[in-house]
């Protein structure tokens, strides 16, 4: 393996994580919810990920298990914001708590435990080539997943009639009622994909990135998803690109360091995250885009007439 | 009569909650990071439960976990005082001006700082010589690397860890002269993805041997991953890379816990400074695993030689990276040289973020 190849190859397992939550979080707010609680789903998703591959022996099932936890949550944030119109900010700040309790709770027997790790995929001769070989034909199945849901979300919210009722419900909930679109039952899917998303990037924390459980594990990057979903405006496609330039910044900085590159490392640490806040002002400077591109309703409460 | 039984009740009132409070001793400790990190705030959980199992039903531990740095973990270290704790450990360098803060404004509350220099009359510090331990996996980096390059992940440029790196290098000096160490900083206590990245980055720039300075057993899992080497930090975690883990430094702070709520019972606690390295049991060294006969028993000779005080890991000549004499020949850096360790040895390639 080449220097150059093991680099995007750590990108890339770097981007990952942050890729899925973010489009899970991206389609939940295109419904008009704000979830904040994607940290507490996430890792609700690695824990039930990795006790589901700890009991069943199979990585595989593991990820079927880390989708259900996100999803379990994501459900009981639902049932809060949606059925009893519960404040979104607050009942997302109190997911993301919840979760990471919750979490800690069921982790406690699997502390300390080496992990099984999802293997990465070799497909014999295209894994061979030179270069491209590791990059494009040996990654972990999910790194695949990843760019194909990127690529259905994307297909989904503006190529499908499902997404425009979708998109039509985050905008203006009222019109998109009076059509006849059950803004509730449409709402509460977007909240369980968005769960069953960030329960799986958890899962790609706990399977993939480092095979283990240990409290606390996602250290804060369901914040950096839910940031990337802003800065993406809401766009899939955009969101793919975000997540991997974040994880190109962490990972070059790191390179940059060991190379004893003369550079204060707090700054490097901190330089995806100026990235991020560039980003965002350049993106904000066109006001009227800015607008146009956020879904109308988002974040606010919808009760059908009675 | 009426007001005979009301005295009566309010006596009882009052002298409930006293009977109860006379009875366990109340220890509370605030952690830094979660009690299942497998690493440091584990290390220190095992200590509480050293305590719990040496007094039994004469002492109640508390506990929190995840106190952040900063203005949090002066809340944190309050509301123990308030609830009526005897003795509070607070396990994290960050936590030393919020632990005097409060000390201050509780008198009769002993402290307990870990890692920290200040004290008063209520707040002892105590520490382990963790680099003791750093020493010897330094000479066994060096004897066992062939690209004679090892990779370092660390986490705040405090003298804390400064000194480890330092007392590393000079363990595999001693071995290889021409020993090289990159180091990482990734600015976290505890970040499993960011500590495995920057252990990638270190082995793709060809370091052979993996150590660390922060509490996941990430990056040594890294280099059981890609067929390196390391050593695991604070707790043994040769069950996450069985075939690279050569060695851990492990924290053991059970006795000392137990000494000093022992010393909180019978009245005879002072502040102080403990630090205590293999001499007193608080740095361990794990079971040495796939390493050669010889390098095994030179590491545990090399313990010894520490223990019985016989050997000083930073023993002269040393020189700064500017090459400048920082401790003489055959002299022994003194205590508030290490304590304040802002530089670092020659042959570190690496600048010492300020």
């Amino acid at each position: 393996m080449t220097g150059f190849e093991a680099v995007v190859l750590t990108i890339v397992t770097a981007a990952t994580p942050l890729l899925i939550a973010a489009l899970g979080e991206l389609v939940t707010e295109r419904s008009g919810v704000l979830n904040l609680g994607v940290e507490g789903m996430m890792i609700v998703g690695a824990v039930t990920g990795f006790a589901g591959a700890q009991l069943t022996g199979s990585p595989y099932l593991g990820v079927i298990a880390a989708m259900a936890g996100g999803m379990a949550l994501s459900s009981l944030f639902g049932f809060l914001v949606l059925r009893l119109a519960a404040n979104q900010v607050a009942s997302g700040l109190a997911l993301t708590l919840l979760g990471l309790g919750l979490s800690g709770m069921i982790g406690e027997a699997f502390i300390g435990q080496p992990g099984l790790k999802l293997e990465r995929i070799d497909i014999p001769f295209l894994t061979d080539l030179p270069v491209v070989g590791t990059i494009l034909f040996g990654q972990d199945p999910l790194v695949y997943a990843s760019v194909a849901l990127a690529v259905c979300v994307s297909r989904f919210l503006f190529h499908t009639r499902a997404g425009l009722a979708l998109r039509a419900v985050g905008n203006n909930h009222a019109s998109a009622h009076m059509l006849g679109v059950h803004v509730i039952r449409t709402r509460f899917l977007a909240v369980l994909f968005g769960g069953a998303c960030s329960g799986l990037a958890g899962g790609y924390l706990s399977l993939a990135y480092t095979p283990q459980w240990v409290e606390g594990m996602t250290a804060g990057r369901g914040w950096i998803a839910l940031a990337l979903v802003v800065f993406a405006s809401w766009m899939p496609l955009r969101a793919a690109v975000g997540a991997y330039l974040f994880g190109g910044a962490l990972i070059l900085q790191f390179h940059a360091q060991a190379e004893g590159i003369p550079l204060p490392s707090q700054f490097l640490s901190a330089l995806p995250y100026i990235a991020t806040v560039a980003a965002l002002v350049i993106l904000s400077r066109d006001q009227w885009r800015a607008r146009n591109d956020s879904p109308s309703c988002l974040g606010q409460v919808f009760v059908p007439d009675r | 009569m009426m007001r005979a039984t009301v005295l009566a009740v309010f006596a009882a009132m009052l002298a409930l909650p006293a009977a109860q409070a006379a009875d366990p001793v109340k220890a509370a400790f605030v952690y830094v990071g979660p009690i299942g990190d497998h690493g440091w705030t584990y290390q220190h959980d095992q200590g509480r439960l050293a305590v719990e199992k040496a007094f039994g039903d004469k002492v109640e531990t508390l506990y929190v976990e995840n106190v952040a740095e900063g203005p949090d973990a002066e809340r944190a270290i309050e509301r123990f005082a308030r609830e009526g704790a005897d003795i509070v450990f607070t396990t994290s360098f960050g936590f030393m001006n919020p632990t005097i803060k409060v000390a201050k404004r509780f008198p009769d509350v002993k402290f307990e700082h870990a890692t920290g220099y200040k004290r008063a009359d209520n707040v002892a510090t105590y520490s382990a010589r963790f680099y003791e331990g750093r020493y010897v996996i330094g000479q066994i980096a060096a004897k066992m690397s062939k690209s004679g390059v090892a990779g370092y992940v660390a986490s705040f440029p405090i003298p804390e860890v400064v000194r480890g790196i330092n007392s590393f290098l000079l363990g595999a000096q001693s071995v290889n002269p021409d020993f090289k160490l990159k180091i990482v900083w990734v600015n976290t206590w505890f970040d499993p993805g960011k500590e495995a990245d920057a252990a990638k980055a270190l082995i793709d720039q060809g370091a052979d041997i993996m150590t660390q300075h922060t509490d996941s057993p990430a990056p040594i899992q890294i280099a059981g991953e890609r067929g390196v080497h390391g050593f695991g930090q604070a707790s043994d975690m040769d069950a996450f890379a069985p075939a690279a883990h050569y060695t851990a430094i492990i924290d053991d702070w059970s006795a000392y816990y137990v000494a000093r709520v022992k010393a909180v019972m019978d009245g005879t606690w002072e502040s102080g400074d403990v630090w205590g390295g293999f001499d007193a049991d608080m740095v361990v060294m794990a079971p040495y695993t796939d390493l050669p006969e010889d390098v095994a028993a030179d590491a545990a000779a090399m313990v010894e030689k520490i223990r019985s005080g016989e050997f000083h890991p930073f023993t002269g000549p040393i020189h700064d990276q500017e090459g400048k004499l920082r401790v003489a020949e055959g002299e022994r850096a003194d205590e508030g040289m290490l304590l304040g360790m802002n530089w670092y040895v020659k042959g570190v390639d690496d600048k010492l973020p300020q």
